[in-house]
């Protein structure tokens, strides 16, 4: 069941939109943020708001990068692999955070506090390497600045 | 927020309210704000588009098509209503321009988009954001409303009786290939991110079916200086055929990178030694990918050349989107190669053949001949998948994704070879799960 809360954003959201599946990617993204992750009971409720089939909604969710159809950690860290972080040093930061959380790129910390996954290019090339936690952008990494970084989430 | 850097001989018209509190449309309006648009009103479409003509504005999207000839494509007349989009989806390896923009200088994007949509007839207009820029909405969403609260947007605009524009903002959930047009049509619409074949064109059927003109975020935050300056004013700023200024990200192995605003036409190795500040740690340079990752790589011996899309062209390579990657004598060319086939083969949407299998082929391949298993044929294998690819797939993903590795093996050959048969690498080896890329 999708809560009061997401009904409204979703309803705010759609007076905007000219129609109801423009509004597929956001309703997603609207239960994401409340949930971490799309679930197959969530596809099924918005299914039936917005008047499209699960299978619509899941070729599109499974189409973008920043829709996950599977639980997550409380935190998701997406570390940049794409060329110019690459050749910056961003295999050291994404082995750094590795095993500073004891798990690898696509899984969760057994504690639930971190998800880790690579993303590509960030639009942040001149400010490699660079990763987003929780769709905070962070630049210029190095080890200590990675440290520090990963330490404000609980 | 990231800080801003500056070099004598960058031109700034673009990036001129860059770090002055421009987000604020009080200062916009200060900095000469809102005035091309009125301009634009009061002197018509006919004088818009034909300024933009003078002006030489090509598109900063990447494939550098003359902007005031695209506006004028769109029919005049039509049943179905016409729309602008901008494309905010900024994702191309080595791109790192546009949101710069929009946080610096978001109402240039809303009176540039307000421009276009007076120069073809539209009275709407979409702002994509791809999905990891949702951290610039606010910025945008504020400008846009603080422009509705001025009567600059809705309603019989600047108190012009029937003068109407709306604008709406909208984020996508991450997707490369959603940045090609007709991909980010269907994205807005709420669908996946495949492309549209054509004919017909967006400037006859678009988006929802209407008439549309899609431009890159830089080209419309250009049209309002250009009409402030005056197109010819602008041209002259540029070279030959390549009016005015671009934004160039240049990132990689240089002592400053940052994004500059050069003249159209600047000297590329400029650019770099002088503009950025030559190479980190007075290293070598060895290779330098000039404008976003499908831009077949240039030597150390071929910088001394235009960065206008011309004098790129006859280079054998392209402007692009105006990300320079610079690469030291540590890079691999082979690993390099792998990486940037890998983003390829990540978000090839998988609609035709030879883009999803061949970027697949080619990754595989690479992977292999990187980790020491390849032998001769490799290379000639991955010479004609790529050479396949080009120019038989629906939209030119398939190109950006073949040309690259087909430069890096002719100008690197020798690097290639001695990745034959035997050869370990001093790192670990690349493993299939690491290639996998971004899990969900
Ligand atoms: C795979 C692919 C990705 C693209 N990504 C972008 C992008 O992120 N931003 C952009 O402005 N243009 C992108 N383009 C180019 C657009 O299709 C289109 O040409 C451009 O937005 C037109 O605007 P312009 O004429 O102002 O350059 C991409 C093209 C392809 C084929
Ligand atoms: S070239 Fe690639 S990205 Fe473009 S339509 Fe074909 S499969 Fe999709
Ligand atoms: S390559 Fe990492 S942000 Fe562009």
């Amino acid at each position: 069941m999708l809560t009061a809360e997401e009904r409204r954003e979703i309803e705010i959201k759609l007076a905007d939109y000219p129609n109801k599946q423009a509004m597929s990617i956001e309703s997603m993204l609207i239960v994401q943020r409340h949930r971490g992750w799309v679930s197959d009971e969530s596809l099924g409720d918005l299914s039936e708001l917005l008047g499209l089939s699960v299978a619509d909604l899941d070729g599109v969710a499974t189409f973008y990068n920043l829709i996950r159809r599977r639980p997550v950690g409380r935190h998701v860290a997406m570390v940049c692999d794409s060329v110019s972080c690459w050749i910056m040093g961003g295999e050291r930061i994404r082995d750094r955070l590795c095993s500073r959380l004891d798990t690898t790129l696509g899984e969760t910390t057994a504690d639930g506090r971190f998800t880790l996954l690579p993303i590509v290019c960030l639009g942040a090339c001149d400010h490699a390497p660079a990763m987003m936690i929780d769709g905070k952008l962070y630049e210029d990494l190095d080890e200590q600045r990675l440290d520090e970084v990963v330490a404000r989430y609980k | 927020m990231p800080t801003l850097v500056s070099h004598p001989d960058e031109v700034k018209i673009i990036s001129r309210r860059f770090g002055a509190g421009a987000a604020d449309i009080e200062k916009y309006l200060e900095l000469d704000g809102y005035k091309a648009v009125q301009m634009a009103i009061e002197k018509g479409a006919e004088w818009v588009i034909n300024e933009m003509k003078i002006s030489g504005l090509r598109g900063r999207g990447g494939a550098g098509f003359p902007t005031g000839l695209k506006w004028s494509f769109v029919p005049k007349q039509s049943e179905k209503p016409k729309y602008v989009l901008v494309n905010g989806d900024e994702s191309e390896p080595g791109t790192c321009k546009d949101h710069v923009i929009f946080l610096h200088d978001p109402h240039s994007v809303i009176e540039g988009t307000m421009i276009a949509g007076l120069a073809i007839g539209a009275k709407m207009g979409f702002i994509y954001l791809r999905g990891e820029y949702r951290y610039l909405l606010k910025v945008v969403e504020k400008a846009v409303a603080d422009a509705y609260a001025k009567g600059f947007l809705g309603k019989n605009i600047f108190g012009k009786e029937g003068v109407d524009f709306d604008i709406v903002t909208q984020t996508g959930a991450g997707a490369y290939e959603v940045g090609e047009e007709s991909a980010l049509m269907e994205s807005l619409e709420g669908k996946r991110g495949v492309p549209r074949i054509k004919p017909p064109f967006p400037a006859v059927v678009g988006l929802y079916g209407g008439p549309t003109v899609i431009n890159n975020a830089e080209t419309i935050a250009s049209a309002p200086h250009i009409l402030l300056m005056g197109g010819e004013a602008y041209a002259k700023v540029g070279s030959e055929r390549n009016g005015g200024t671009r934004l160039f990200g240049i990132s990689g192995h240089v002592e400053r990178p940052g994004v500059y605003e050069l003249p159209m036409g600047y000297n590329l190795k400029k650019a770099i030694y002088e503009v950025a500040g030559g190479v980190k740690g007075g290293r070598k340079l060895k290779a330098v990918v000039p404008g976003g990752s499908s831009c077949p790589v240039l030597k150390a011996d071929e910088l001394d050349v235009g960065l206008d899309f011309d004098q790129m062209g006859k280079a054998g390579t392209m402007l692009g989107s105006g990300g320079i990657v610079v690469l030291d004598e540590t890079v691999s060319i082979v690993e390099f190669a792998l990486r940037t086939i890998k983003f390829y083969q990540h978000e090839s949407c998988g609609w035709c053949i030879p883009c999803r299998e061949g970027t697949d082929w080619l990754k595989k391949t690479l992977t292999r001949f990187y980790n020491g298993y390849g032998n001769k044929k490799d290379i000639a294998n991955i010479q004609y998948l790529a050479e396949n690819m080009m120019g038989r797939t629906f939209c030119p993903l398939g190109d950006a994704a073949a040309m690259p590795t087909l430069g890096f093996i002719k100008k690197f050959r020798e690097e290639f070879e001695e990745y034959l048969e035997g050869h370990r690498t001093e790192k670990a080896l690349i493993t299939t799960e690491e290639m996998i890329g971004a899990a969900h």
